[in-house]
């Protein structure tokens, strides 16, 4: 079994060395918009990464995810256009203005339980879409071009693609450890307990409501600093980037990864936006075999890529 | 003062139709205990099949009536192909599922229909004004779209309420192990009802498609008001959808056409102008939470879901 088990972790292993790798391999073919692609997914595997930590672990279905990367693209969008540039300012506020929008949506939305929760996160989302369509002064509707990106000390530059690629796969690193080291903590193990009985970890004296709260304000931060490096990617923001279909695309990534499962959302992420470029090559109408796909998935794949690959190595 | 009528009116057509599209999801939600983001596809499928159909025939209302058995007989198709397989999975299975079926609505829509969009002509006997109080003239189109709406509810109510189908759907949505062990068809029923919900969602779709363009991506913007309106109304109630719907109706329409006022009375005229249109389509959603935060469970909730 010991044997058989390692081709997960062989699987693994392969998909971090490749992307460790990438910039070389683009180095010798010159195929530089691998590096754009793989950059793009990497931040979705961050923010789906953050998603995975309150939808699979805590059980929290969250369904206005993609808020907090409009929000963190919004903080360094606005702040660029209003002159301010140094990264050691942008970041730190989109981390905290997605920090306290989680608390406060967290707040009001952790008071309810299933499909409400579902749909409450899905309102407040919707509303932060509405409030930033609404900033004439930041673009409104059309969006804000971003001239510059996050200045930070000399060497580091994240105009120059590799560095930037580096940063990024550096931080989605730094995330899915972060998580991993989180929910085996006592207060992730709390977390989770809450996720399979609430009442009975109430019963022992666990105060439930404060621990998934400040696990929703965790994702929902890691999810604010994957906004920001989203804005300095795409050098754009707008309002589309927090609609609700935004939010699913996040969800079909951690599902299709491997929901509660430390490196499943960054194999689900990869997998549907490689998916999505290869499908879009064949044919025009690409969603008419991703939609199906998907629900086979659903119907026969429980536990995602991640829990095939178990499934394989149990066998 | 005609025109505030005129927008109350305005407000409850709009909240009535709403209410077509909330009551099948309500239904489904409260009986099969489904999450259906499929429902705003629904829609769309019988706005375009009216299109279609009335411009094959020549006629509104036969291609109406063809168009609704149509999108009845695509959910019933829906239901056995997909949804039966779904029931006895938790909520984001079913939000995944339906997600991707949204996807290949769209983009078969887009394949059988083309990008562009399509419209659907009214009859002349539609197209006008109606005298409805003395000095008082309304759309011929939307009063009738009242006419309609508010007797489909009240058919929806006798067959809940006062049919032995409607008894048994009751009984589903308490019990459905132990209406099955009683000897009823839970299948076919579930069937069924799923079809009632796409017909319901297709009716609504094509009496909106004379006063919009019948184009893809229609149903998910309506989709998620629909939802809301569930939500609010609690889920599984009927009762509470029609009271939510035409809440939410009336504030969504007298929010958009007097918040503007309102708000440059308090504000600065270029606050005013930033504030009120993400304000006005705020407004439903903040309705919806200040009732999740006061009720967890929504206005009408059937309990236990």
């Amino acid at each position: 079994m010991s044997t058989r088990l390692t081709l997960r972790t062989a699987f693994i292993a392969a998909l971090l060395a490749a992307l460790i790798l990438l910039p070389v391999y683009v180095a010798f073919t010159g195929d530089r918009f691998l590096i754009t692609l793989f950059t793009r997914i990497i931040i979705l595997a961050m923010a789906s990464v953050s998603l995975n930590l309150i939808l699979g672990y805590g059980g929290m279905m969250s369904f206005g995810h993609a808020a907090y990367l409009g929000i963190g693209g919004y903080a360094v969008g606005m702040l660029a256009h209003e002159g301010v540039l140094s990264g050691f300012v942008q970041w730190p506020v989109a981390l905290a203005a997605s920090a306290l929008f989680a608390l406060i949506i967290g707040a009001l939305s952790l008071r309810t339980r299933g499909v409400y929760f579902i749909m409450i996160t899905l309102a407040f989302a919707q509303m932060a879409y509405y409030i930033v369509s609404a900033f004439a002064r930041y673009g409104g509707d059309d969006g804000l071009t971003i001239y510059k990106r996050s200045q930070f000390i000399s060497p580091l530059d994240l105009s120059n693609k590799v560095q930037f690629y580096y940063v990024c796969l550096a931080l989605l690193f730094a995330s899915i450890y972060l998580v991993w080291r989180l929910v085996n903590s006592r207060f992730g193990m709390a977390v989770q307990g809450a996720r399979s009985n609430d009442i009975r970890m109430r019963a022992i004296g666990f105060p439930t409501y404060r621990y998934r709260l400040v696990c929703f304000v965790i994702a929902g931060t890691l999810c604010g600093l994957a906004g920001a490096l989203l804005a300095n990617h795409t050098d754009f923001v707008s309002p589309a980037m927090m609609y609700w279909t935004r939010s699913g695309d996040l969800i079909i990534m951690v599902v299709l990864g491997g929901m509660g499962s430390p490196f499943g959302p960054l194999i689900g992420a990869v997998a549907l936006l490689v998916l999505e470029e290869v499908l879009s090559g064949i044919t025009e109408y690409w969603q008419i075999i991703l939609g199906p796909l998907l629900l086979l998935v659903v119907l026969f794949a429980r536990g995602g890529i991640d829990g095939l690959l178990k499934k394989v190595a149990r066998d | 003062m005609t025109l505030f009528f005129e927008q109350c009116l305005n407000g409850l057509q709009f909240g009535l139709l709403l209410f077509l599209l909330a009551a099948g999801l309500t239904l489904v939600f409260g009986i099969m205990d489904l999450v259906n983001l499929a429902h705003g596809s629904l829609y769309m499928v019988g706005a375009y099949f009216a299109a279609t159909f009335a411009a094959w025939t020549g006629s509104f209302v036969l291609g109406a009536v063809l168009a609704l058995a149509a999108t009845l007989m695509v959910g019933m198709a829906v239901e056995v192909v997909v949804m039966r397989h779904l029931y006895d999975r938790n909520h984001l299975d079913h939000v995944l599922a339906t997600f991707g079926l949204i996807l290949f609505f769209d983009e078969g829509t887009r394949l059988i229909w083309g990008p562009a969009g399509l419209s659907l002509p009214l009859p002349s006997w539609l197209n006008g004004p109606v005298q409805v109080l003395p000095g008082f003239q309304y759309s011929a189109y939307k009063l009738s779209i009242i006419v309609v709406t508010l007797t489909v509810a009240a058919f929806l109510y006798v067959l809940v309420m006062r049919t032995r189908i409607g008894m048994l759907i009751r009984a589903g949505a308490s019990n459905r192990e132990m209406v099955g062990a009683l000897g009823v068809n839970i299948k076919l029923l579930y069937t069924l009802v799923f079809g009632l919900g796409a017909a319901l969602a297709g009716l609504a779709g094509l009496m909106q498609a004379p006063i919009l363009t019948v184009q893809i991506g229609m149903g998910e913007s309506i989709l998620i008001l629909a939802f809301v309106i569930t939500v609010i109304g609690g889920v599984g109630s009927i009762r509470g959808a029609f009271i939510a719907a035409i809440v939410v109706g009336m504030i969504d329409t007298l929010g958009r056409s007097y918040l503007p006022d309102v708000l440059r009375m308090m504000l600065s005229k270029e606050a005013a102008a930033t504030a009120a249109p993400a304000l006005s389509s705020m407004l439903i959603y903040l309705l919806m939470t200040l009732v999740l935060v006061a009720r967890p469970e929504g206005l009408f909730s059937q309990g236990g879901k």
